[in-house]
């Protein structure tokens, strides 16, 4: 089983919300670039619309880490151990669709960890905590 | 673990500390920490030194530290086993970054026994970057201990100490393994540990190599990388110095203290995805690594069979690139530091060796790559690729150089056909074309210190001289199959249709190794470098570009191994200019400096053209010592000849206007050679000319002058030869 958070573009109305509470868990403010999940204008074949993307823990991250620094939970989740890393940034480039976060202010790569704080916060029920067979 | 833990207490206790030394922290600053560490393990001596303005200016770092810590360390009676001689090892001030691939290398500097010149190796592994957090730019290592020793190098106490080392292990598969158990407070440590160590070949021979360690988290084991020519193992050894240990716990994308971190960052992610994206389609060096290419060499003619007669080998494909990928474990970031996406340093797994003292035993091996599977396999006509993992993997732990221990074991195999060897002659070993069993038994001779392995470890040039004193062989003739240059083994690629690159093996400062310049392909396939100057425009471009890397503790590997997807459509390729651009980008970013495409070549100059002067300051930097082998420059017996007729004819003709037929093979061998000596000679006029020497090979004041090394003792050097 994986555990992730699973966006319905379609829903979004791009209140933004989801990126703020976001970086303000985890980084003590509300900076969009500082969020693991990002909104953005614009959706294939929809101008008009909004894209929602985050980690989907794929694991590829995990396997390019040189130091164990990115590890699996029981639940599925890609973690990354800040004490680990060592900021090669070999997972941020590794990453299949861009999610893995980096921020001029923060040394460390940071992603979502389906925390499901957003999806609380989110006014058009276009997150949801699943669990997927892998 | 417990009893691991219980031996190394063991070997502890019978450590003797001879001297400790306190030295007061000091973070690098832009990639600096402007000052090195000098260790005499005689005196017991230990002391820091400044670096200063001139020093950085002038040798920039790494290779250049070395060699300006060297050049004062020796005088022009110094030999590799003289106490004054010394190991210098650095890495430089981009080297130990995490963000582009590539940037960890350490390059050593000794008083070769091999060339009796400098000798200069550019390694993988985590020792110099850890030597440069703990504190120090480069160290030098002097004198000749009285029992073995280690030195240890405390980053995180900023403490060095040096104690006696009666037990442990002197191979290096088992002595790294003891001292990364030994030096870490925990398994977490065990990362933050590198050893440089060599091996029991390394003792009894003169192409002693250096295992420069790091800790492979997801293996949970030791792993080898090796600064491997010209004997730099055999001068830690003769030094009975066992190990240098270096432990630094904080490593971070910041230690260099870049001033510039975000364009650090953002140019080592380019490469990454580059990498990720490019590398299967390329070289596949993150599967396969530099073994990708033996069927490439083998199709165009260029892999070494038989001691460079022959180019190719039906054989060939049992050690093709598809064989060792299932032998290496895929999809491990098998880095030799953190960040390399390239991730090109691949690995056996639980290989179970055949013979020797650890047989039965299921070892790591490193590699084989490439000059292993080339030199120790098709060479030595092995194609057996077990055969050749287990080579790799004692040449490895007995601290031996596969590079000259294979184009060396050629040279003897050849010899033994020729009739110069025989059973009588070398102790009962029948060292006859792929018989890898006797070149494995004579490995375990140089291990042991016995038999003929004493003098095949001493490699081709003494080989040469020993058989014609005491076997009364053709002097002339070992002297044409001999591939050595300057004493040193030739690495594994054939030359002889290139004329640049037999220029590439034989106009280099160490001797014909290929990392100064590989033309090959521009050269004798591409056509793109047809006249003489053009040749020499390479052979001055390629090389002082090359030797940028280890001045800043680069790999060179990332620079054209995996190329920008459209790299075709910029004007000169093979420079791949988008890379170049990346280097002169995070080296601003980290030194802050401003540095141009020709500020770059300007900077290697300097240093390439002292270690020019070091060589003819030793005896060994003219135009004499620059003349290969004529195996290098085509076939030498009338069967090599014969073997590629139809390539030698037409070469007769179109380029000498000489009509073969009716002529003798023995005088068409003799006239092929004479032109391609002549055409030699002629590349050599050229190059010393672009290079700013004297016919001679020395370079002239004015050239100093032009390039800022105009130093003192620089200078009154190249007056005796001008």
């Amino acid at each position: 089983m994986k555990k992730k958070l699973k966006t319905s573009s379609e829903k979004c109305i791009g209140c933004e919300k989801c990126m703020m509470v976001c970086s303000k868990l985890y980084f003590k403010k509300e900076e969009p670039m500082l969020s693991a999940i990002r909104v953005q204008a614009g959706a294939a074949g929809n101008d008009a619309g909004f894209t929602l993307s985050v980690c989907d823990q794929c694991q590829r991250c995990v396997q390019e880490c040189p130091v164990l620094a990115l590890t699996v939970s029981k639940q599925g989740v890609v973690m990354l151990n800040k004490s680990l890393c060592i900021n090669c940034l070999a997972c941020v480039a590794a990453c299949p669709s861009g999610v893995m976060r980096l921020h001029r202010d923060v040394l460390t790569p940071f992603k979502c960890i389906a925390c499901d704080a957003c999806v609380k916060e989110c006014p058009a029920d276009a997150l949801e905590i699943v669990n997927e067979e892998i | 673990m417990a009893a691991q833990a219980k031996d190394v207490q063991a070997l502890k206790a019978k450590h003797t500390l001879l001297k400790e030394y306190a030295y007061t922290p000091r973070p690098v600053l832009r990639g600096y920490n402007m000052r090195t560490l000098y260790i005499n393990v005689d005196t017991l001596e230990i002391r820091e030194k400044p670096v200063t303005d001139e020093m950085r200016n002038k040798f920039v770092g790494g290779k250049g530290f070395d060699l300006k810590l060297l050049w004062d360390a020796v005088n022009e009676n110094t030999r590799w086993d003289s106490p004054e001689n010394e190991i210098c090892i650095a890495t430089g001030p981009i080297g130990g970054n995490t963000n582009y691939p590539g940037s960890g290398k350490s390059i050593v500097t000794t008083i070769s026994p091999q060339t009796a010149i400098p000798i200069d190796c550019n390694v993988g592994g985590h020792f110099g970057p850890y030597l440069k957090f703990s504190g120090f730019d480069a160290l030098e290592i002097q004198g000749k201990a009285g029992q073995d020793v280690i030195v240890f190098i405390d980053g995180n106490l900023s403490k060095i100490q040096l104690f006696t080392a009666p037990d442990e292990a002197v191979d290096s598969h088992i002595l790294a393994h003891q001292l990364h158990e030994m030096f870490a407070a925990n398994e977490r440590e065990k990362q933050h540990v590198s050893v440089v160590s060599a091996g029991s070949g390394a003792e009894h021979s003169w192409i002693g190599c250096l295992n420069f360690s790091y800790w492979d988290k997801r293996r949970k084991a030791v792993r080898l990388k090796q600064a491997g020519r010209g004997g730099t193992g055999s001068v830690l050894r003769n030094k009975r110095i066992k190990a240098l240990v270096v432990k630094y716990s904080g490593l971070t994308g910041k230690s260099n203290q870049p001033v510039d971190l975000e364009t650090l960052q953002k140019t080592g992610l380019k490469l990454h995805r580059e990498v990720i994206a490019l590398d299967d389609k390329q070289c596949k060096m993150r599967s396969i690594g530099t073994a990708h290419l033996v069927e490439i060499m083998n199709d165009y003619d260029l892999l070494p069979v038989k001691n460079f007669r022959y180019g190719q080998h039906p054989e060939a494909v049992k050690l093709a690139s598809w064989i060792w990928k299932d032998f290496f474990t895929q999809n491990m970031p098998d880095g030799c530091w953190f960040g390399c996406t390239m991730s090109c340093a691949h690995a056996v797994d639980d290989f179970e060796l055949k013979t020797g003292p650890y047989k039965g035993q299921k070892v790591i091996v490193d590699g084989p790559e490439y000059e292993t599977a080339a030199g120790c396999g098709s060479n030595p006509a092995i194609f057996d690729p077990r055969a050749v993992i287990e080579i790799n993997f004692y040449c490895d732990t007995y601290g031996v150089d596969t590079i000259s221990f294979g184009t060396m074991t050629a040279f003897i195999m050849d010899c033994y056909e020729n009739g110069i060897l025989n059973r009588e002659r070398t102790g009962g070993l029948e060292i006859t074309w792929g018989n890898w069993e006797a070149t494995l038994e004579m490995l375990h001779q140089i291990g042991r210190g016995e038999g003929f392995g004493l003098i095949a470890g001493k490699g081709i040039q003494y080989m040469q001289e020993y058989f014609v004193k005491n076997f009364g062989a053709d002097a002339q003739f070992l002297q044409d199959i001999g591939m050595q240059g300057k004493g040193l083994e030739q690495s594994e690629y054939m030359s002889k249709e290139s004329l640049a690159q037999q220029g590439g093996y034989y106009l280099t400062n160490k001797g014909p190794q290929h990392d100064e310049a590989w033309l090959i392909f521009m050269d004798m396939v591409n056509n793109m470098i047809p006249t003489f100057e053009k040749k020499a425009e390479a052979l001055h471009y390629f090389p002082m570009f090359r030797t940028w890397f280890g001045l800043q503790g680069l790999c060179k590997l990332p620079w054209n191994d995996v190329e920008p997807a459209d790299n075709a459509k910029h004007d000169e390729p093979n420079k791949v200019p988008e890379h170049v651009d990346n280097y002169l980008a995070i080296y601003k970013a980290i030194t802050g400096e401003e540095l141009d495409r020709a500020g770059l070549i300007r900077q290697s100059e300097r240093v390439y053209n002292f270690q020019r002067v070091f060589n003819i300051r030793m005896g060994k930097g003219l135009r004499a010592n620059d003349i290969p082998p004529n195996r290098a420059l085509g076939p030498v017996t009338e069967e090599e000849y014969e073997s590629r007729a139809e390539r030698y004819d037409k070469a007769l003709k179109e380029k000498q206007n000489i009509d073969p037929a009716g002529k003798s093979t023995a005088e068409k061998l003799k006239l092929l050679l004479a032109y391609r000596q002549q055409q030699y000679e002629g590349l050599v006029d050229a190059v010393y000319k672009r290079r700013g020497w004297s016919r001679n090979g020395v370079p002239t004041v004015e050239h100093l002058k032009t390039i800022g090394m105009d130093l003192p003792e620089v200078l009154a050097t190249v007056k005796k030869h001008l």
